[in-house]
């Protein structure tokens, strides 16, 4: 078996859900070669030879492939896929984005978001939001697959995998980058960080999101929120946790004002402790926190900073 | 501008789904069936897009069981112009659906197909993708905001670091995002209007495409519950377990 790797990277850094991803690969076994894609990527490329359990880094470093247009990074992976048993991708946006046209030119289908490898054939993902955890085998002769990152711990860093540069370019014309307006965010990463500190509608506005922010500081936390709070334009979409955001499974995660909708939950359960800020006691969240505390925001969050 | 619209019936999503008894698929027996909501956001745009004077035609398209002729009925009542139900008892892979889709495409001479970005039941999150590869078109996923000039959309797309924006010529395939727009619900009158207008059904089996499965279900499971936990009465008893009890602090 061999299997190759998309990376996910921002041009300077490799993105943690890439070591997660070559965890899944390891499970299935087989030489892992990992690709990079994108423009002045070599910074990138150079911490992923790093990554212990991998071959090679194929390197393709093109002003095309900048905002991994779908179109282009696809075809790329054409070029070299006939060499794979295996191509896999960390389930983010990026992922999501080019897999499934990568498979459907090699006419095959796509494992989404898998959550454990049963064999190198079959592997197991979680559908109805969370509430079926199905094992499922594919017979297609090169298995396309995306990875929940929170499934599988990361790989270590402190190997020396060979670089090689992909320099044929694959720009099919068919889309183009305009911008990327990025939220600009010092905290740590949603889907890395040990502990998330989330807010939901019951926050009331934007402003008040700060509260979160002030005790995510003090204690190196990410924030994030429910899509009742994204969609009420309190915070941007790249902070919404759930079935249809983000996956999270921190070591800790606080829910404040937070109902505990199957859709959210399916984003955040595995979390190692959860705890419940919420003043309706028959908040559904409470069923699921490990600790819960029937509370006002407005007192408990000014008082939860103070004490930390 | 032809508009093709994909909509998908799946269950409705505050219904729990379990296992059915010998664990070998989920038990969908009785359960209420819906719109899938990302395709209620695919339908909405379309339709704003033909009172803008952008959209020409909106064919409305799904691909399944005879009652999905519902969830057709409910695209048309919110303003598309003529359905078509693909029928088929079998559930169908995203690579599949795709292949279809692609057929209708063609027949249909399309210039542009709103999807949902995934299905609430399986979330795939694969169709839109696949369909655009087969097409050899272009493709935005995650739409968040859609503006056609001419032949070209300008596409801001939800990803993770926030958002992005890219140029696509026309035909392409769009994914539709949760924020792109309110759905509208369907007046009366509409939802009357919408029992007479076109709707062709065509058997999967006349398309002429293997639609073998890829992927085989040999399990299916419900998760584990989480332990029962406990109430704290005060922000410094929480503080406390979480410090010492659970070192998680
Ligand atoms: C297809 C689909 C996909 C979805 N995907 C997602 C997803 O990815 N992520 C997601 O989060 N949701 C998702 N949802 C939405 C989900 O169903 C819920 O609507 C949403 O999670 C509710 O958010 P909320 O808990 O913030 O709001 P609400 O349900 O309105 O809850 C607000 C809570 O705040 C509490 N509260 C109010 N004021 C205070 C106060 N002062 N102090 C303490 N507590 C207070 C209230 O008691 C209440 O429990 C999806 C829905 C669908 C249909
Ligand atoms: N059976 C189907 N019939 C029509 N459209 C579908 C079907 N399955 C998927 N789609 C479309 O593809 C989108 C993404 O679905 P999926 O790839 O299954 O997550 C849906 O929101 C629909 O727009």
């Amino acid at each position: 078996m061999t299997i190759l790797i998309i990376a996910e990277h921002d041009n300077t850094n490799l993105k943690d859900m890439t070591l997660n991803t070559v965890t899944a690969a390891l499970a299935i076994g087989g030489d892992i070669d990992l690709l990079i894609a994108g423009e002045n990527c070599q910074s990138a490329a150079s911490e992923a030879a790093r990554i212990s359990g991998i071959n090679r880094v194929l390197v393709a470093d093109n002003a095309c492939y900048k905002g991994q247009l779908s179109e282009n990074v696809s075809a790329l992976i054409m070029s070299i896929a006939a060499n794979y048993s295996h191509i896999m991708a960390p389930s983010t946006a990026n992922g999501k984005n080019i897999l499934p046209r990568v498979a459907a030119k090699l006419d095959v289908s796509v494992l989404s978001d898998i959550i454990a490898v049963e064999s190198p054939d079959t592997f197991k993902r979680s559908i109805y939001a969370g509430n079926i955890i199905a094992t499922l085998q594919s017979s297609d002769a090169i298995k396309v697959i995306t990875v929940r990152g929170t499934a599988f711990s990361p790989a270590d860093k402190n190997g020396s995998a060979t670089m090689a540069s992909l320099e044929q370019v694959h720009d099919e014309a068919l889309s183009m980058f305009i911008r990327d307006d990025t939220v600009v965010n010092e905290r740590a990463e949603l889907t890395s960080a040990k502990i998330v500190i989330s807010g939901g509608r019951g926050m009331q506005n934007g402003e008040n999101f700060s509260m979160l922010e002030q005790i995510a500081d003090k204690v190196g936390a990410a924030v994030g929120a429910t899509r009742a709070a994204v969609d009420a334009g309190f915070v941007p979409n790249d902070m919404q946790v759930g079935q249809t955001g983000k996956i999270v499974a921190p070591d800790l995660y606080v829910a404040v004002a937070i109902s505990g909708a199957v859709q959210h939950l399916a984003g955040m359960k595995e979390s190692k402790v959860i705890v419940a800020i919420n003043k309706d006691p028959d908040a559904p969240i409470f069923q699921w926190a490990d600790y819960g505390l029937i509370a006002d925001l407005f007192d408990a969050l000014p008082e939860l900073e103070q004490a930390l | 501008m032809k508009v093709l619209v994909m909509v998908k019936r799946v269950t409705d999503p505050n219904v729990t789904i379990r296992p059915n008894t010998d664990s070998s698929d989920v038990d969908l027996n009785n359960v209420k069936m819906a719109m899938n909501p990302f395709c209620e956001i695919a339908t909405e745009e379309a339709v704003r897009l033909k009172e803008a004077g952008i959209a020409s035609e909106i064919i409305v398209m799904t691909i399944g069981e005879k009652q999905s002729q519902e969830q057709l009925r409910t695209a048309l009542a919110m303003g598309a112009d003529r359905g078509i139900l693909i029928e088929t008892d079998a559930t169908l892979e995203p690579l599949n659906i795709a292949k279809l889709a692609a057929k209708v495409v063609e027949q249909e001479q399309i210039d542009l197909v709103l999807l949902g970005k995934q299905s609430s039941d399986k979330d795939n999150n694969q169709t839109g993708q696949m369909l655009a590869a087969i097409k050899d078109w272009g493709q935005a996923t995650f739409a968040s905001k859609l503006d056609i000039k001419d032949d070209k959309v300008t596409v801001t797309r939800e990803v993770d670091t926030g958002l992005q924006v890219i140029g696509l010529n026309l035909p392409a395939v769009i994914t539709c995002d949760l924020r792109l727009n309110t759905p509208r619900f369907a007046s009366l009158p509409n939802i009357m209007k919408a029992k007479r207008k076109p709707l062709e059904i065509k058997p999967a089996a006349d398309f002429a495409i293997d639609l073998t499965s890829r992927i085989k279900m040999l399990h299916a499971e419900s998760p584990q519950v989480r332990e029962a936990g406990e109430m704290v009465g005060s922000v410094k008893e929480l503080i406390e377990k979480l410090k010492t009890v659970e070192g998680v602090l």
